[in-house]
């Protein structure tokens, strides 16, 4: 070897001493290890190429032939000048060799003695979203990669937060290129207490840090490396053969089995097939046939291999019960005492894959488990920024974009939340008509609990509590611009109210926001619920008979329409409060404005919000060419008689 | 420094009572109050114990993915096929679809595309393995390389081309299959990282990398448009040591010529080819070669003109492994096939068909 990583060590394949002596010793210390499933994620610029093709290297998964290539390879293409290029190992597809990039999903193996390793690995850009979910979605630990000499930066939030979405307890924070930074512990230290500020932002709990070189071999298979002597940790194999495998934590749940397939080779045997989602079984167990409720006892797991007196989470079997009872694919089979609940709306996080948008509304193909059913994705709640994770308002979600929405399928399906199964909680959702997989998504719960929550009849009603007050209750919702004077007119409109007898209340957009809706900011998303909320409230206040005044900005038509349609036909008064922006600008009577001009104050309506106007609103009040006294009495006139 | 992040988390969090200490013989990764997950962690990992859940082996783990694989595929393609080369992936994988559907016989026929040139214990083997599985078998060989005598002497690539990608294609299209699955693994070559468990392929069988869907956990999308169909690889997550452990585990018959034998051989193109059937030869290459007997066995199998034997006395499953692992050249090189043009042979042939 003319090309050796470092000078000081010189590594070539050098089998296992027990293979040579022992084969027969060796293959059975070899039958049972366990299997770890692990992505890598980073940036072209981590060295995650190179740390794969190192982690390859040096478990001795490298053929010689392969090594001659890469020395080839190296010389040519290589950018490590004379010495080996490991991220040459890795990466496959001759478009992105030539532009130094991956661009896919790929998966790599190898093993140690004591456990075997599938890598998925994700290229950090573009694309990055959907091929990130891809890999991270079947693997047990997350292997975080820094440069060290960059630290934690944007993308290493994004992909700490992808990894946490899809349910990744076991997070790695590799401390990458320790070389070019003199090995120095404080630098490492310093890396380390930042992320762990960002980590515990995001709900990771617990990460393992490790510093390493890729490029030089330092703390991969062993540690301390001579350059870190201050590391007491473990190396990042050593860390990769400890960490726990999810399928374990399966093993412990309620009993779970996706029925797959009926096997009726005659009229005396019918079995069911599927692959243990979570749970064990044994014969004489009690099941049960979700969504039909029917109960079954289990007679017998059969396998190739005969019956088997129990099986585990992970395990693919065939069930044979004691009765004729009705159970096809789709149906899921369950402890008889503990089973999952069906339904057909729910709340979902969904990774959009497609080329072309998510379409609200339009319906898909939803596949959870076994089952596959149409289903519609409502307009998002909220988009997340994986960069910043902020929550934005969003009317579709496009290519890598991540939201939450709610979604509702044409038949109920048996689900779990995706937290507690992955396999009952993870669906993804196919394009109709080119069949491809445009979206994934995580159940996060179904929305029909209000099921169980039923209304109290009272014995006073809301016309007895109008009649009371000898009024008619309303709505007097006043939208418009930040400064447009919605609450000055409302505040006079309250006064001749008041004047007339009537009973009254007016909510006020900042007075609500330092009580009720104090936990809310100003994304999008946030300001629609606190228009949610400030309907609903108003909605409560026409109950008890008031004449109810609002004063919210509420840019959104939809939020507005979401409002009227709460409340009762003819109660609901739009009033636009109709300033131009220029004018509202002018006046800036909070200094809002300037605020945001200046960068200052993010997400305000006007400036980097839209303002949706009314289109046919009750009122119009134009307060360019009318004072406030002048508006007011043009509403009070519009209202009356309110009997 | 790190692990040490541990402790100080912990001295954070020293108002809480601490996790119960159980001694499950688990290192248990670093528990925090912070999170409540992790609290559930250390009980599973104690209720584990107290049930002696064993966890599963890598071996089992693949397995049971790969029926898992097999089954939702055949319970939702229109007309499934079981592509069988008679390899020893070929083997493991027919293994694997008869347990996935046991005691029933796999609802799928196997399809051998045959180039005439396979080593007879090739074809024994292959017509005893039917027999067994009670599966249907179905042979097909290019008509017109028949006809114009297409060999793998005479025409190179084109031999390849002709009997293997062009047969496999009007195989398919002749019965209308839908999905096919085949033994290939992520393992063998670079270009095969990327492949998916379920590839889909245009109307004329073309591989497009850029339409290939995302496949997440265990839910794949078997939904096919119009005139596409689908490679099914149940086997992606196995490397060529599992494949070996699993036959051994398993006690899977494959072909002899796997194992060392004095057998008749020749040197031909700088390989070492064994002269399966000396009349043949004779006929193509003009000459009868001179062989010489010796002791070797094949690390792959193919067409016997492709494929160049390794000179070994590895007569046992154990040997035939001790060698791999004591080799050091990975395993395609035996096939001439991977080495035309370049480092791209193998993804440059999968869009034009290839499996």
């Amino acid at each position: 070897m003319t090309h050796s990583p470092t000078p000081s060590d010189s590594p070539r394949y050098t089998p296992d001493e027990m293979i040579a002596d022992d084969i027969e010793g060796y293959l059975a210390q070899h039958q049972d290890k366990t299997l770890l499933r692990f992505i890598t994620c980073g940036s072209v610029d981590d060295g995650k190429s190179t740390l794969i093709g190192r982690l390859l290297y040096d478990s001795k998964m490298v053929f010689e032939d392969q090594l001659a290539a890469l020395e080839a390879d190296s010389r040519r293409v290589g950018t490590q000048g004379q010495e080996l290029d490991f991220a040459l190992l890795v990466d496959g597809l001759s478009a992105e060799r030539e532009q130094g990039i991956t661009i896919d999903v790929a998966y790599r193996f190898f093993a140690t003695q004591r456990r075997k390793f599938i890598v998925a690995d994700t290229p950090g850009h573009e694309q990055y979203t959907r091929n990130m979910v891809t890999g991270a979605s079947t693997a047990d630990c997350a292997v975080i990669l820094i440069d060290a000499r960059k630290g934690v930066l944007k993308q290493t939030r994004r992909h700490s937060y992808l990894v946490h979405l899809l349910g990744i307890r076991n997070i790695v924070l590799a401390v990458n290129k320790m070389d070019l930074v003199d090995y120095t512990e404080d630098r490492f230290d310093e890396i380390v207490a930042d992320y762990g500020k960002f980590a515990a932002d995001i709900g990771i709990a617990d990460f393992t840090a490790i510093p390493i070189s890729g490029f030089r071999g330092d703390n991969i298979t062993a540690a301390p490396s001579d350059n870190t002597p201050w590391y007491r940790g473990a190396s990042l194999i050593e860390h990769l053969e400890e960490v726990q495998v999810s399928a374990a934590e399966a093993a412990e749940r309620p009993f779970r089995m996706p029925m797959q397939w009926v096997n009726r080779p005659n009229l005396d045997f019918r079995g069911f097939s599927g692959l243990i989602a979570s749970g064990s079984i044994a014969p004489g167990d009690t099941v049960r046939i979700v969504p039909s409720g029917k109960t079954s006892t289990v007679k017998s797991i059969a396998t190739f291999d005969g019956d088997l007196d129990s099986a585990q989470a992970g395990q693919s079997v065939t069930l044979v019960l004691d009765d004729e009872v009705d159970c096809s694919r789709g149906d899921v089979i369950a402890a008889a005492d503990d089973p999952p609940e069906s339904s057909d709306q729910f709340e979902a996080t969904i990774v959009w894959m497609g080329e072309e948008a998510l379409k609200p509304g339009r319906g898909y193909w939803l596949k959870i488990g076994t089952q596959t059913v149409t289903a519609s994705v409502q307009e998002p709640k909220y988009e997340i920024d994986v960069n910043t994770l902020d929550h934005l308002a969003a009317k579709t979600l496009q290519l890598n974009a991540i939201g939450v929405a709610e979604l509702r399928t044409e038949q109920p399906i048996t689900f779990e939340a995706y937290e507690d199964s992955k396999a009952l909680g993870g669906f993804i959702l196919i394009d109709k008509v080119t069949n491809a997989t445009v979206g994934a998504g995580m159940l996060h719960f179904s929305l029909r609990r209000a099921q169980n929550v039923h209304w109290q009849p009272t014995t006073i009603t809301r016309e007895e509590h109008a009649g009371m007050k000898n009024q008619q209750p309303r709505v007097l919702w006043f939208t418009g611009l930040s400064g447009s004077g919605k609450s000055t007119i409302a505040n006079a409109v309250e006064q001749r109210l008041n004047l007339m007898n009537r009973h009254t209340f007016l909510l006020d957009g900042d007075n609500v926001r330092h009580g009720l809706n104090r936990d809310l900011g100003f994304t999008e998303a946030d300001r629609i619920e606190n228009i949610r909320r400030v309907g609903e409230v108003a909605k409560l206040m026409t109950d008890a008979g008031l004449i109810v005044l609002t004063a919210f900005i509420s840019p959104f038509r939809a939020e507005r329409r979401m409002v009227r349609e709460m409340i009762a036909d003819a109660e609901f008064i739009e009033i636009f409060v109709d300033t131009p922006l220029e004018v509202a600008e002018q006046r800036d009577v909070k200094g809002l404005y300037r605020k945001a001009r200046e960068g200052n104050l993010k997400n305000f309506t006007g400036i980097d919000s839209p303002y949706e106007p009314p289109e046919e609103p009750e009122i119009r009040v134009n307060t360019v060419e009318m004072s406030v006294e002048e508006a007011a009495d043009a509403i009070i006139a519009a209202i009356l008689p309110l009997k | 420094m790190l692990y040490p992040l541990r402790i100080r988390l912990a001295e954070r969090l020293r108002y809480c009572a601490p996790p119960p200490q159980v001694n499950t013989g688990f290192r248990v990764p670093g528990y925090s109050v912070l999170n409540p997950f992790l609290f559930a962690r250390a009980a599973v990992v104690a209720s584990c114990t107290a049930n002696m859940t064993r966890p599963l082996t890598h071996l089992q783990r693949l397995e049971a993915e790969s029926i898992h694989i097999l089954r939702e595929v055949a319970a939702t393609a229109h007309k499934p096929v079981m592509l069988y080369s008679v390899g020893k992936d070929s083997a493991v994988m027919l293994h694997l679809a008869r347990k996935a559907f046991h005691p029933s016989p796999p609802p799928f026929p196997l399809l051998h595309v045959d180039t005439t040139w396979k080593f007879k214990a090739m074809y024994e083997l292959r017509d005893k393995m039917a027999r067994e599985s009670g599966m249907e078998l179905l042979v097909w060989r290019n008509e017109e390389a028949e006809e114009r005598g297409i060999n793998p002497f005479d025409h190179g690539a084109l031999h390849t081309d002709m009997w293997k990608t062009q047969g496999l294609k009007q195989a398919l299209d002749h019965y209308g299959f839908d999905a096919a699955f085949g033994g290939a693994r992520r393992d063998e070559e670079k270009s095969r990282a990327k492949e998916r468990v379920i590839s889909i392929r245009t109307a004329s069988h073309g591989w497009n990398p850029k339409a290939q869907r995302p496949e997440l956990w265990n839910v794949y999308n078997t939904r096919l448009s119009g005139s596409e169909s689908m490679r099914v690889f149940p086997l992606s997550n196995w490397t060529e040591l599992d494949i070996w452990q699993y036959i051994m585990a398993e006690d899977i018959e494959i072909v002899p010529l796997y194992f060392a034998a004095p057998r008749p051989t020749f040197v031909h193109g700088g390989q070492l080819l064994m002269a399966d059937d000396l009349d043949r030869l004779e006929r193509v290459l003009g000459k009868r070669p001179e062989t010489e007997t010796r002791s070797i066995r094949f690390r792959t199998l193919g067409c016997f003109p492709l494929t160049g034997a390794v000179e070994s006395e590895a007569a046992t499953l154990a040997e035939v492994v001790q060698e791999m692992l004591l080799t050091t050249t990975s395993e395609r090189q035996g096939r001439v096939i991977d080495q035309d043009e370049g480092g791209a042979g193998m993804e440059k042939k999968k869009q034009e068909g290839y499996f």
